[in-house]
């Protein structure tokens, strides 16, 4: 097994993980969190590529990574001010018993 | 396989699976901290200074912050007593591990994948600062424009509506 392998099987079990994560448990929280560590993983994935890859001094994969960051705190606010938009409206953060369309 | 690299990976997986395993999510938070952590090690052992320590930065002190703060405002950091997982969880873990096993399988049974180890890339603060202010000038002006509409957008979403208050 060659050292890129090594990083690209260590990043797709965290993204098991955290699809895991993401739809077994009942909290929206730590659905946000499964979110997270998938993002973490596809970001791993394009450093490690990036390292071992053809052409690294292009920093195609470092700038990919970059912006990817950039939109997944994006993504982390919009999403915990939604649960905290939800908990308001339900009283709760069980994603089971957000069952209705009509506000 | 470095022995940094094992130790880690390890640090890292076992840290991701208490995260998503712990009943208590102020402890959830805190293993995803590890996570961040470990994950930043690995970007410097990969010679990506910059994306190190953006993790460092983003991740462990703004999202993860984030998290607690949500965590505080939806009053869920006791320990729950009923169920934490959803009815279908065997189905979900099942999809896991099939997913995981079509990605190990292209991972190990790829041609594409080069045996030969390139020596280590230059990625200085400057050379990533010049290809920012270059080539992805356009790119960037973007990113910015939407991190400011998703601070205005969540703040919108979360504050309080007055007919509501009423």
């Amino acid at each position: 097994m060659t050292e890129l392998q090594g990083y690209l099987l260590l990043s797709a079990l965290l993204f098991t993980i955290g699809l895991a994560g993401a739809i077994t448990r009942r909290n929206a929280i730590l659905a946000l969190i499964g979110i997270e560590l998938m993002l973490n993983a596809a970001n791993l994935n394009f450093i490690a590529f990036w390292r071992f890859g053809p052409n690294p001094e292009a920093l195609t994969g470092l700038m990919f990574v970059i912006f990817s960051i950039a939109i997944a705190a994006a993504e982390a606010a919009v999403g915990l001010a939604l649960i905290i938009a939800i908990y308001r409206h339900y009283k709760s953060v069980n994603l089971d018993e957000m069952n209705n369309l009509k506000g | 396989m470095s022995p940094v690299f094992l130790i880690l990976a390890l640090v890292t997986l076992l840290s991701a699976v208490a995260a998503i395993s712990f009943r208590n999510l102020v402890h959830c938070s805190l293993s995803l901290v590890v996570t961040f952590a470990g994950l930043a090690g690995l970007y410097l052992q990969l010679h990506a200074q910059f994306v190190g320590f953006a993790q460092v930065l983003v991740y462990i002190g703004a999202v993860a912050i984030l998290i607690v703060f949500a965590i505080l405002l939806t009053r869920s950091a006791d320990t729950p007593n009923h169920a934490v997982l959803a009815p279908g969880w065997l189905v979900g873990i099942a999809v896991a591990v099939v997913v995981f096993g079509a990605l190990g399988l292209a991972i190990l049974k790829s041609e594409a994948i080069s045996k030969k180890v390139p020596a280590a890339p230059e990625a200085t603060v400057k050379q990533i600062g010049d290809a920012l202010m270059n080539q992805y000038v356009l790119p960037l002006e973007v990113i910015g424009l939407l991190l400011t509409a998703a601070m205005i957008g969540a703040v919108i979403i979360a504050m309080r509506d007055d007919k509501e208050a009423k």
